[in-house]
């Protein structure tokens, strides 16, 4: 939908879920820069649903609007609730959660290209 | 009853992917319903029930109340058995896809082994005393 921002917001969940899944190994609890990078990331999803609503208003094709926006302010919902759930079981299983989120935040991007990509742009 | 339990361990992890579900059964039924209600009215109305199920199961599970999610997770494996079932034998009744649609094949699957797994650690989580990390 944004050229090379999408693409760069999967790989950067992609790799938050492998760093996550690399903490469930070595049994480490998410530290600060864990939690910083999901910042990071709930920052560009934040972005790309601002650049996509404007796109959607801006845009004549017509796109699935409920589809597009719901997926949008979803995407929103992912991380934050994922942060919460780990934190307040500081054990593996906690910090598994982490990395249930951050596959999740791809699968909604692809599925956000998908519903833009359908309309034909 | 409430028993922590249910939502630490393996449950955290569980209780997680279920309330994916449960946003994503949500947010398709609710856009489903709203938009092109006349088109499939039996198939929207199971996305509804599947949404209504995984929300239902996804609180009782973290909240710990152990009938309920019982219930919740039960009546979840015998939808997506039945409309499993039903959108093979027939798919005219289902013009659109719900997510329990070819056993929740559009999903990986996924939705065929949550109400499993969510049985299997009620059971393992039942009586005797509480585990420990």
């Amino acid at each position: 939908m944004i050229a090379g921002f999408g693409t760069a917001l999967i790989w950067a969940a992609l790799g938050g879920a492998a760093w996550s899944l690399l903490l469930v190994v070595r049994d480490k609890p998410p530290g600060a820069a864990t939690l910083g990078l999901l910042a990071l990331l709930e920052l560009g999803l934040l972005v790309q649903a601002v650049i996509g609503i404007g796109k959607l208003i801006g845009t004549d094709q017509d796109v699935s609007g409920a589809s597009f926006v719901g997926y949008l302010i979803g995407s929103l919902l992912i991380l934050p609730a994922a942060a919460f759930w780990a934190l307040a079981e500081r054990s593996r299983w906690g910090t598994t959660v982490l990395v249930v989120g951050c596959l999740v935040v791809p699968v909604m991007i692809v599925r956000l290209n998908q519903i833009w990509g359908a309309a034909g742009g | 009853m409430v028993d922590a339990r249910t939502r630490t361990g393996p449950g955290r992890l569980l209780i997680a992917v279920y309330a994916v579900f449960a946003l994503a059964a949500t947010a398709r039924s609710a856009v489903q319903i709203v938009t092109r209600f006349d088109r499939a009215p039996l198939a929207y109305l199971l996305s509804a029930l599947a949404a209504v199920v995984y929300i239902v199961a996804t609180v009782a599970l973290a909240r710990g109340s152990r009938r309920v999610a019982l219930v919740a997770c039960t009546v979840e494996l015998v939808g997506v058995l039945a409309v499993g079932t039903a959108s093979l034998i027939a798919p005219e009744a289902f013009p659109d896809a719900t997510v329990w649609s070819t056993f929740g094949g559009g999903y990986g699957f996924v939705p065929l082994g949550l109400p499993i797994l969510g049985l299997l650690w009620l059971r393992r989580t039942r009586g005797g005393p509480s585990l420990t990390a």
